[in-house]
């Protein structure tokens, strides 16, 4: 998994780069407009895939399996079971990236606010949270998001009549969930360091309530940092996703992840390595456009995340 | 001695925790465990869900199952892997499992390390030139691919069209240590690519930033060559946070090691893990996330040791 | 002292001329040494003066030649009658710590914090002189010894956070005399310094340099630290020399309002500790945008028209060939010398050293 991308976000050294890197406003680098486009063409399909004219991406329409590429007037060919290789890398798109933006939606509530607070407060609650995080993060991400995943899908043979999430709810859930101690950890970090600096000491000594300074005064700062660790956090979910789909803890077929699309198109490697490659594609060019602007958000507001 | 004592504090509450955090999850899956984790009883009288029942102390309020459980736990004893045919030990196949894993994650960790370091000392002596950036657009870009999607072009590349390497399967070293290490180029690739870029990053910034300090424009003034200079003098100080993050990985290499051994039917701990989830036998997963959760922990024990070693100033604090 | 420059050779250590250094910047083209020149003998020390950002440690950097990526150099540098100035970087490394090395400002910065004293000392023997294990050790030992360092087998052991600073520095003086070179560049080597410790560093330095008949470079902002132990002194603003003599006669009648008011920024002896120094009004110059005319133009007391449009070239005194300076309009009274600094050209005082107390 590239949660690594994380640890590294978490430790990186706040000084920019380069000296020569520090300039300041310049106009967007080209990378820039290129990941803009790709993200706002994979977020306007998903959007907008039910009005577009696609076949229905969990039904077959070739006239055989494996079909390939641009034949029968399928511009990606289909896969295995003959469904429409577009339409599903479409449909697989909206749910990968909306569980991604779930996950981290939920992550950044409860981890973000955790993170505050335990930030700001630094008495032996604050500081048993922090502790906390850390001991969470010993289990490693993915065995506890599979865990919470079996969990909270229970076994609809043996207790067929308990209460049962939707999967795509789960999967958010359980993604959001291992996120919560990363995000707060991070959020900390950026909010203690923000904590001492002088303007804070100038709102409390107008008397400016606790409230009123974490949310008026340390949240817009922290923001920036926030900003580049949701997309990050974005891209990290991502290909987590498509790490639970290859442990068959995905989405229910016949629904199609970019995950379940690349797990998919692993066993007809041999005969129609397209299958897989599409989502493979697909999956990088998202997480890297997601990187590319997370990275460039880092360096233009010089993101504190050392304060660890 | 007293760093010690206070690590072995640490390692317990990080146990205590861990571990009551699952028990407390399990405890949340609807129905009766005995059903779930023995889908189906053949013995006469279910006398099997009713023995299972027993030996994890079912009956007893959760603090009480999990400090029985703890107490199975320190002996050694991981619990039962559970099936219509009776009980298993879950430690047989993790004694089997885990020397897979450990050298899948090990030889990942030494190679990542290989090539990163250089590369990254390559990147930061020529900075900002095109040798720069090219490895970073590389470094970017192998971030960006996740390392199934590694494993699975690879496995085509290599092993389906170029027939060079086996696409599925694992030799123990010590059966033929030939085949062992043909079995491992693709899952080691894969979980190293990613890696080395994370490690380049990290070691070429840090680098691009000693390398403005003075002592070492005052080594460069004693005449020695470039590459002492870098190996020498710029490497250790700024080594740290590369360390900080080959042990904080760990966690997302066991992550990884499991979608990977999943994907190339390698018979490890992530395979071990991810039947256990799925197969719902989750007495054994909380032994299990409880061992990986201390190896973790104790990897990263070891990271702070060896943090005096490389910077002679840290160690004066903690001693 | 005051020996003639014919006694000691008739070839110099080390010949400068038109030495331009620039930086390629984000702002624009950095000019940090505009046309430098000077020669400098066997055994005699050359004193650079200036104020912070004059260009003095980029002068030294460049005559060595240990350029970041972003410096261009034109001109010429001879070291014992060779270019150097443009040699490659492995002829470069065949001079430093050999026959050339530089003494930093910050011995907090300029060891290496994670390597032993050993290591660091005898890292250059063994590059540049053919020496067993035990024989590095035997002479790092000796320098330990010679740089005043007592207990030196055990410091050998130690890391660099385990010392003072002026411990530092002499271990930082053993280093660069390791190899036993020709020509010391001590860039401002006591700034960083207590003032108690900085008299005896400076010693320590004129006293090798003596012994080992040594050129050396002393690099200042504090024309104090150079009277009395510099042969020459050049003065530097804005990566120019605006003024250059023998120390006695710079000090005897000073041609330059730069240098005058340089003079009267030096600590004096009577003075409480921390009265604060006659600075200089106003900053020096934007070296990325030079003004036109004489680049001290706008902070000079006596600048008239013509400075602003006419850049002063270096010209002789009219009586003293050897004393040479930049300016229009040059100060033509003797400025009497600060106390501390004699007339002569004596040592001064350095006021808080106990050590040198009532000795004058
Ligand atoms: N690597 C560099 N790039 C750009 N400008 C530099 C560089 N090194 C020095 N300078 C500039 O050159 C000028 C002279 O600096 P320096 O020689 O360090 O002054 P000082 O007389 O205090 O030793 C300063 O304005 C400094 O900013
Ligand atoms: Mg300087």
């Amino acid at each position: 998994m590239t949660l690594s991308t994380a640890t590294e976000a978490a430790v990186a050294p706040a000084v920019p780069e380069d000296a020569d890197e520090v300039a300041p406003k310049k106009r967007l680098p080209i990378g820039a407009w290129l990941s803009i486009a790709w993200l706002v063409l994979v977020v306007f399909l998903a959007l907008f895939a039910d009005l577009l004219p696609l076949h229905d991406p969990n039904v077959s329409v070739a006239s055989k399996a494996e079909l390939a590429p641009g034949e029968e007037g399928l511009w990606l060919g289909a896969d295995g079971s003959s469904r429409d290789m577009l339409s599903r890398t479409i449909y697989g798109g909206r749910n990968s990236l909306g569980i991604a933006v779930g996950a981290v939606t939920i992550g950044f509530v409860i981890g973000g606010l955790l993170g505050l607070f335990s930030g700001y407060f630094r008495n032996w609650i604050g500081k048993s949270l922090a502790a906390l995080f850390d001991i969470l993060l010993a289990i490693p991400a993915l065995v506890l998001a599979l865990s919470l995943v079996s969990v909270l899908k229970g076994d609809p043979v043996q207790a067929p009549d308990a209460f049962r999430l939707p999967t795509i709810l789960i999967l958010i859930l359980a993604l959001g969930v291992v996120s919560i101690p990363l995000l707060a950890r991070i959020t900390r970090g950026n909010t203690m360091a923000w904590a001492q600096r002088e303007f804070v000491t100038a709102a409390r000594a107008q008397g400016a309530t606790n409230g009123r300074i974490l949310f008026r005064e340390i949240l817009p700062n922290v923001l920036p940092a926030m900003a580049y660790i949701a997309l990050l956090g974005v891209a990290i979910a991502v290909v987590a996703e498509g790490g639970l789909a290859i442990l068959g803890a995905s989405l229910d077929p016949p629904a199609a992840t970019w995950g379940i699309m690349i797990n998919d198109g692993k066993s007809a490697m041999e005969d129609a390595p397209f299958i897989m490659f599409t989502p493979i594609v697909a999956t990088f060019l998202t997480v890297m456009a997601l990187n590319y602007l997370g990275d460039l958000i880092r360096d233009r507001f010089d993101v504190r995340e050392s304060a660890l | 001695m007293r760093l010690i004592a206070q690590r072995l504090i640490q390692l317990v509450v990080v146990f205590v925790v861990v571990t009551l955090f699952t028990a407390g999850l399990i405890s949340l899956v609807p129905g009766k465990p005995e059903n779930l984790v023995i889908p189906f009883d053949n013995t006469p009288g279910q006398t099997l869900r009713q023995e299972f029942r027993e030996s994890n102390n079912l009956d007893d309020p959760l603090p009480v199952r999990w400090a029985k459980w703890a107490g199975d736990f320190v002996q050694g004893d991981l619990g039962n892997f559970y099936s219509a045919s009776g009980g298993t030990p879950v430690r047989t196949r993790f004694d089997q499992s885990w020397p897979v894993s450990v050298s899948l994650i090990l030889y990942t960790q030494v190679l990542s390390l290989l090539v990163a370091i250089p590369l990254a000392l390559w990147a930061a002596y020529r900075s900002g030139r095109w040798t720069d950036k090219i490895i970073n657009t590389f470094a970017f870009g192998a971030i960006s691919l996740p390392s199934f999607a590694v494993a699975l072009l690879l496995t085509y590349y290599l092993g389906v069209q170029m027939g060079w390497v086996p696409t599925q399967g694992y030799v123990r070293l010590t059966e033929d240590p030939g085949e062992h290490f043909r079995h491992v180029i693709v899952p080691v690739l894969a979980l190293s690519l990613g890696q080395i870029a994370v490690y380049m990053r990290l070691l070429r910034s840090d680098l691009v930033a000693t390398l403005q300090e003075d002592f070492i424009l005052m080594a460069k003034s004693k005449g020695i060559s470039n590459g002492r200079v870098l190996w020498r003098h710029a490497l250790r100080p700024s080594s740290l946070t590369l360390l900080t993050v080959t042990g904080l990985s760990m966690g997302n290499l066991i992550g990884g090691t499991l979608v990977i051994e999943f994907l190339l039917g390698i018979p490890g701990l992530g395979v071990l893990i991810g039947e256990t989830v799925l197969r719902r036998q989750y007495e054994a997963l909380q032994s299990l996330v409880a061992v990986v959760a201390i190896a973790f922990v104790l990897i990263n024990f070891t990271v702070d040791a060896l943090y005096s070693v490389l910077d002679p100033r840290i160690r004066e604090r903690t001693t | 002292m005051s020996e003639n420059q014919t006694d000691h050779a008739n070839q110099p250590v080390l010949e400068v001329r038109d030495l331009v250094t620039q930086f390629s910047s984000e702002r624009g083209t950095v000019n940090a040494v505009r046309g430098v020149s000077f020669d400098l003998y066997r055994g005699r020390t050359l004193g650079v003066v200036g104020e912070s950002g004059s260009g003095k440690s980029v002068l030294s950097r460049s005559v060595m030649g240990l350029m970041p990526g972003n410096a261009t150099r034109t001109g010429s540098v001879r070291f014992e009658g060779s270019e150097v100035l443009n040699a490659s970087p492995k002829v470069m490394r065949s001079y430093w710590g050999q026959k050339m090395s530089m003494v930093f400002q910050d011995p907090m910065t300029a060891l290496n914090p994670v390597l032993r004293i050993e290591r660091q000392i005898t890292e250059s023997l063994h590059e540049h002189i053919d020496m067993s294990k035990a024989q590095a050790k035997d002479t790092a030992l000796a320098l330990l010894t010679s740089v005043g360092i007592p207990e030196p087998a055990r410091r050998m052991r130690q890391y660099p956070h385990e010392m003072s600073g002026g411990m530092r520095q002499r271990i930082m003086i053993a280093i660069a005399l390791a190899c036993g070179p020709r020509m010391l560049f001590a860039d401002e080597p006591t700034t960083a310094l207590d003032v108690t410790v900085q008299a005896q560093i400076l010693d320590l330095l004129q006293s090798m340099q003596r012994d080992r008949e040594m050129s050396m470079i002393l690099v200042t902002h504090d024309l104090g630290v150079v009277a009395g132990r510099a042969d020459d002194i050049a003065v530097m603003y804005a990566g120019r020399i605006v003024e250059k003599a023998p120390a006695e006669r710079l000090f005897a009648g000073m041609r330059h309002p730069y240098t005058q008011a340089l003079m009267r920024s030096i600590p004096k002896l009577e003075m409480p500790s921390h009265t604060r120094l006659d600075a200089i009004a106003g900053r020096p110059p934007d070296l990325v945008n030079l003004p036109e005319g004489c680049s001290f133009a706008p902070r000079c007391p006596n600048a008239q028209e013509k400075c602003l449009v006419d850049d002063p070239a270096l010209t002789a005194d009219d009586d003293h060939a050897d004393h040479v300076f930049a300016c229009h309009f040059p100060v033509n009274e003797v400025v009497v010398a600060a106390p501390g600094i004699r007339v002569d050209g004596q040592p001064p005082r350095i006021a808080h050293d106990p050590s040198l107390g009532g000795s004058a």
